[in-house]
């Protein structure tokens, strides 16, 4: 059997720095995934409204956030900000930073879409009832909302985890990097680690985001209905 | 005979921008009958039935149930809703919740009735119109015109006292229609006061009381299913019940 460089693992205390990398890149997708929602939902719901000015200014927000790539912001919040204010960022919270204003951006459209996507008709139905507004939303629009929106933002989250692999670029010691380190310092005794060190990432990852992408497909089929 | 006047449009206007739709029209709706609207296409029989449940706001003139202002701008507004049921084209069931909870949703959270007692009425509304075991799918496993059924049974449960019906088979395949306008019709045989705007012409000649003929947003003709369907006064009445026959083919 060839060597499949697995051993390094199990040298000193690796595999537990490779955990502790892994808790890095859930750590900072998880508090940016909350931000995200914490502003997206009232920023999607602000998209919704039919003005000009709001329309214009989300849009011109979305798009940047579209059109450029996440690294060249985690570079602008990073080193631009020690630069030009002279602020001394940690490079966590940048992290956390870019992956907010990239998360926000993200769940706010896909809050618009779920909404707009709710036609005419079920407003009308509910109104033809003898239903109230406030009445309408919360049982009628809302939950149907809800249930288009949560498989839609799981994928979201799953994308932020994988996307969190960037910030190695601005000095983060997250899973990947702790991963090239270990490889580094073995290069000599163990030439073949790259394999094991980076397929054990891989299943890190795998495990990470596997049943979060399963549960979204679960719910997906649920509630096929809505 | 004198009956209550239920619902009264008195001389309204209405408008889209700045199209008029409906120019000083006028209708009344008695209690117990049955009034069938029909007209051309875009001729605004959908819209007379919006203004009805102020759904749909006028620019001119008046609409009264029971006396009482229908203004979808005030707060009375949900109560008049509750007393006049309506049913739309589009089968427009609520599609996360089961048939039960559809039918059950308005009285209970609107009405703030007992829970058992609407769900024993449900039920039996559902048995009526022959759709008891489906109380607990949802409507993605319905037909359109068992849903069509659905839709009338969660007017009805609210107990309205008017039912304005807006071309309720129109999206249906035409074996369906059948089972949706013999409730329409047993309805009726009740007594139900109902407003229906229809396609279907042998079916308004077999429910209605009273025919209003809609043409270009005012009315045109009015009358018996009778009069209006054997002998109708007007040239446009005419011409529009002719677009519902066909001449025989004669080959040289
Ligand atoms: N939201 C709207 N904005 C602008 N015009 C409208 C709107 N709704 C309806 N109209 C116009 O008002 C007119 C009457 O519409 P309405 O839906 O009442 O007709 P209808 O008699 O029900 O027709 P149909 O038999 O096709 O259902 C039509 O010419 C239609 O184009
Ligand atoms: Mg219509």
């Amino acid at each position: 059997m060839p060597n499949l460089g697995i051993e390094v693992l199990f040298k000193g205390s690796n595999m537990l720095r490779l955990l502790g990398g892994l808790w890095v890149s859930l750590r900072i997708s998880l508090i940016a995934v909350g931000f995200s929602i914490l502003l997206g939902i009232p920023l999607g719901i602000l998209m919704t409204v039919n003005s000009k000015i709001i329309k214009a200014f989300t849009r011109l927000y979305l798009e940047v956030v579209r059109v450029m790539p996440q690294m060249v912001l985690l570079f602008i919040v990073f080193f631009g900000t020690t630069r030009i204010f002279g602020w001394n960022l940690n490079a966590e919270i940048a992290s956390v930073i870019v992956f907010s204003f990239w998360g926000t951006a993200e769940m706010a459209d896909l809050v618009r879409g779920a909404f707009i996507s709710i036609p005419k008709h079920q407003y009308e139905s509910a109104r033809a009832l003898g239903m109230n507004s406030p009445a309408i939303f919360t049982v009628v629009i809302l939950p149907q909302t809800v249930r288009r929106l949560l498989p839609l933002s799981i994928n979201l989250v799953t994308r932020m985890i994988k996307t969190t692999s960037l910030v190695m670029m601005i000095g983060v010691v997250e899973v990947l990097k702790v991963g090239q380190q270990i490889i580094e310092a073995n290069r000599t005794s163990s030439p073949n680690a790259a394999f094991g060190v980076y397929g054990t990432v891989f299943l890190l990852y795998f495990i990470g985001c596997w049943p979060i992408s399963m549960l979204s497909k679960y719910l997906e089929k649920r509630w096929s209905n809505a | 005979m004198h009956k209550e006047e239920i619902i009264k449009i008195s001389h309204i206007t209405k408008r889209y921008e700045e199209n008029a739709i409906l120019e000083d029209f006028s209708l009344s709706v008695y209690e117990g009958e049955v009034v069938v609207i029909v007209g051309p296409s875009g001729c605004g029989k959908s819209t007379i039935l919006r203004i009805m449940n102020g759904l749909e706001p006028i620019q001119k003139g008046e609409v009264t149930y029971r006396g009482e202002k229908v203004d979808g701008k005030l707060g009375s507004i949900t109560r008049i809703r509750e007393k006049v049921g309506m049913v739309f084209q589009s089968y427009e069931l609520f599609p996360h919740k089961t048939i039960l909870q559809n039918i059950m949703l308005a009285p209970v959270l609107v009405q703030k009735r007992d829970k058992k007692e609407v769900k024993e009425e449900a039920l039996q509304l559902l048995n009526r119109v022959g759709l008891l075991e489906k109380k607990d799918s949802y409507p993605r496993q319905l037909s359109g015109g068992q849903k069509q059924r659905v839709a009338i049974v969660r007017a009805l449960c609210m107990h309205p006292e008017v039912l304005l019906f807006d071309e309720v088979t129109a999206a249906l395949d035409p074996e369906m229609v059948r089972e949706v306008l013999e409730v329409l019709l047993s309805l009726a045989k009740e007594g139900k006061t109902m407003v229906i705007v229809t396609h279907e012409m042998s079916f308004a000649k077999a429910v209605a009381d009273r025919v209003i003929f809609l043409d270009g947003g005012h009315l045109e003709e009015e009358g018996t299913p009778a009069e209006f369907f054997e002998h109708p006064k007007t040239e446009r009445a005419k011409q529009f019940l002719n677009t519902f026959t066909y001449d025989k083919v004669e080959r040289e």
